[in-house]
């Protein structure tokens, strides 16, 4: 393993592939007791250094932390003195001279934590950065798809929504591809980036051609803002060409799953006889966020079992 | 004031001569001079040219001289070769009155080390509104040619039309950065294959494209003279080389760092990379350097920009954009178009003074070699290779893109009117 977590790319598939397994060993030592807790991590520190308001992720890091008996350090910046961008740096000093062993980061700019690890000797867990990644979503993703279908090689995973403004979609194209799945990406032409072509993927504009031959759908979250910068007509006319509804989701091949990171837009990119149908993934993937944040913290910090 | 005889250096990298230099001009240039009293100065090996001269520096001053002020900046366009820069407007405030370009210019004629030629902004405030006064400017002791919202787009076609056709009455010139602004809000890098990855907002080589198709249009329209900053994209070189064809009187520049550097740079977010036009592919660097060298663009222009510390160590997003030129733009041409047989020695100085010059209507800088004319020039060490650290800087800032590279040619000497303003490779101010 690297010393980060920043991106996907910064695991190889003997290295995402060790991750799965820890999390899954994770799950197995922990699973029937009453106090879930290890003692792996005891004595070393975790900061979440949120930027950016993130209830669900922070609580996630925060939990997989405290499972392994780490101290945790909660930052919130948004909002207080050091939310301006010069003093990042600052903030990453202060943090590793009160004796940070990782920083967990949240920021709404691309490429912070990558900033961050260049200023810092600790290891750095990119929690989600602008429009850039969130690679420890992208590993629960693979943990859930493993867990349910069994494998991710030649898996079909079709990822729908807003891929240009989503670090989910990066993390996963990138992850899913380094363990052996074949990704399409479905959008509205408006939100594929220029230069997906050099993407390990497909590209469609026409969700219900690829449903029939899709093991997974990952719906990501599309913001309704996005009409006003003319991505697309109408939030009605989204959800009419690439919104997930029981219609559509009855074309899906028989054990085909449903997932989505969160938080949804019911009605809007996933209806909610969707979201709450046994295809369904989307309470274990809350499930599965800490198991795979406790192997990443577990691997990145070396920690040993007593 | 003292005479200088410089011996045996070369002329365009021609064959080695003496060069005379006496009461400001070249008095003679030959071989074997002997001159009683002068003071000689060796440059066996070294190439001589015509100092350089700059259509787009930032000096900062009045406003950010955190950053650089009009002495720091002359300094380092000193140590570059550099006899005139061209300031550009964008101070705070705007040099967009006679009362601030005089300003400018008088804070350059104390320095003493380069000539500093104000820039006019075309409109107030750089707003894209209304003309600021561009005859005011032109009459003024700055003698503004000039005129540039540089930083900002003079996007709505009406205006920019107009202020094409007002300078004409002074033998004006508007330099135009070319950026349609509603293609690139909130733009962070080249759009393509690396911004998609990167997750960063891509700056669209199209809204580049789309304005100079457009001003070359409007200049072709009204018999006005059009500069275009710092291009950067292939396609600009293509619609430039039509336009030229076509009879429009349009001139145009290139930075250093879009002849040497791709957007590659962006891979790990450091902002020192971070710069408007963003760096752009290797077949936009390729078709640059192409464009340069068949003059389909005039000049190699710096865009130096500095940039306080607070303002670069941070997230890319959060960083403003801009780099340092001055002290290593010799360099990078010479790395980019001499050692790659682009560009001859004469190509250099009619692309980094001659040219500018013209553009500029500088009848003092950008002259030949030549006895009689005004003693500008520089000498250059092209054998030396070094590494670019940039503390050693004269900025006063240290966003250069080359820290840590290797880059060919020191600039040993350079004289402004007869006097030395560099000598070892050391101003002298
Ligand atoms: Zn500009």
């Amino acid at each position: 393993m690297k010393r980060h977590l920043l991106e996907a790319a910064d695991l190889d598939r003997a290295d995402a592939t060790l991750v799965l397994d820890t999390a899954a060993q994770i799950d197995a030592a922990l699973a029937g007791r009453e106090v879930k807790k290890l003692p792996t991590l005891r004595g070393r520190t975790v900061v979440n250094l949120f930027f950016e308001d993130s209830t669900r992720t922070r609580i996630s890091f925060e939990l997989a932390a405290k499972r392994l008996s780490a101290d945790v350090i909660n930052f919130s910046a948004k909002g207080s003195s050091v939310s301006k961008g010069e003093s990042l740096k600052d903030t990453a000093l202060t943090l590793e001279a009160m004796g940070s062993d990782a920083i967990v980061v949240r920021h709404h700019a691309s490429g912070a934590p990558h900033r961050l690890a260049s200023w810092v000797k600790g290891s750095v867990v990119n929690a989600g950065d602008g429009t850039h990644e969130h690679p420890t979503q992208a590993l629960l993703d693979a943990y859930t798809i493993r867990q349910r279908l069994g494998r991710l090689e030649g898996v079909r995973v079709a990822l729908v929504g807003d891929v240009l403004h989503s670090r989910v979609a990066r993390s996963n194209v990138g992850l899913l591809h380094t363990l052996g799945a074949e990704v399409t990406v479905v959008a509205p032409p408006t939100l594929v980036p220029v230069g997906v072509g050099s993407w390990p993927v497909e590209v469609s504009y026409d969700l219900d051609a690829v449903l029939p031959k899709a093991d997974v759908v990952m719906m990501l979250r599309v913001q309704a803002e996005r009409m006003t910068a003319s991505f697309f007509p109408s939030a009605r006319e989204y959800s009419r060409r690439y919104g997930l509804d029981a219609r559509r989701m009855a074309t899906l091949p028989d054990d085909a799953i449903v997932m989505h990171p969160g938080p949804m837009n019911r009605g809007m990119e996933i209806a909610a006889e969707v979201a709450d149908s046994v295809r369904s993934t989307i309470v274990e993937q809350v499930g599965n966020g800490v198991s795979v944040r406790m192997a990443v913290l577990y691997l990145l910090l070396g920690g040993r079992s007593e | 004031m003292t005479n200088y005889l410089i011996k045996g250096a070369k002329p365009y990298g021609g064959e080695a001569a003496d060069i005379f230099l006496k009461d400001g001009r070249i008095a003679s240039i030959g071989e074997h001079l002997r001159v009683p009293g002068a003071d000689v100065i060796d440059a066996a090996g070294l190439v001589a040219l015509p100092g350089l001269v700059d259509l787009h520096t930032h000096l900062r001053e009045p406003g950010r001289e955190d950053a650089e002020t009009v002495e720091t900046g002359s300094r380092a366009a000193a140590l570059g070769g550099f006899t005139a820069v061209h300031a550009m407007a964008n101070t705070d405030p705007v040099a967009d009155t006679a009362g601030v370009v005089e300003q400018v210019w008088r804070l350059g004629q104390q320095a003493g080390l380069v000539d500093v030629v104000p820039v006019g902004a075309v409109t107030v405030g750089l707003k894209g509104e209304r003309l600021a006064e561009l005859g005011a400017m032109a009459d003024s002791a700055a003698r503004v040619r000039v005129f540039s919202d540089d930083g900002m787009c003079v996007s709505d076609p009406a205006l920019m039309r107009r202020a094409l056709e007002y300078v004409k009455a002074f033998d004006g010139v508007v330099a135009q950065h070319a950026e349609e602004p509603r293609l690139t809000v909130g733009a962070q890098m080249h759009e393509g294959d690396r911004s998609a990855r990167l997750g960063l907002a891509g700056w669209p080589a199209a809204a580049e494209e789309a304005i100079i198709a457009r001003d070359v249009l409007l200049a072709g329209h009204v018999g006005a003279r059009l500069h275009v900053c710092h291009v950067s994209t292939a396609g600009s070189v293509e619609l430039l080389r039509w336009a030229k064809a076509r009879g429009v009187q349009v001139t145009a520049e290139v930075t250093p760092h879009h002849l040497l550097l791709t957007d590659a740079c962006a891979e790990g977010y450091d902002p020192v990379f971070k710069v408007n036009p963003p760096l752009r592919t290797a077949e936009d660097v390729a078709a640059l350097r192409a464009g340069l060298a068949d003059g389909t663009i005039d000049a190699v222009a710096t865009d130096h920009a500095p940039h306080a510390v607070e303002d670069k160590e941070s997230e890319w997003a959060a960083a403003r954009p801009g780099m340092l030129g001055l002290e290593q733009a010799l360099s990078v041409v010479v790395e980019t178009m001499v050692e790659t047989g682009l560009l001859d020695w004469a190509g250099v100085a009619d692309r980094m003074s001659v040219r500018p010059a013209v553009i500029g209507r500088l009848t003092e800088q950008g002259r030949p070699l030549a006895p009689g004319e005004p003693a500008n020039l520089l000498l250059l060490d092209p054998s030396t290779r070094a590494t670019v650290d940039p503390a050693a800087l004269a900025s006063r800032s240290r966003n250069s893109p080359y820290a840590g590279r290797e880059l060919p040619g020191r600039v040993v000497a350079t004289f402004l009117r007869g006097v030395p303003t560099v000598l070892d490779g050391k101003a002298q101010k």
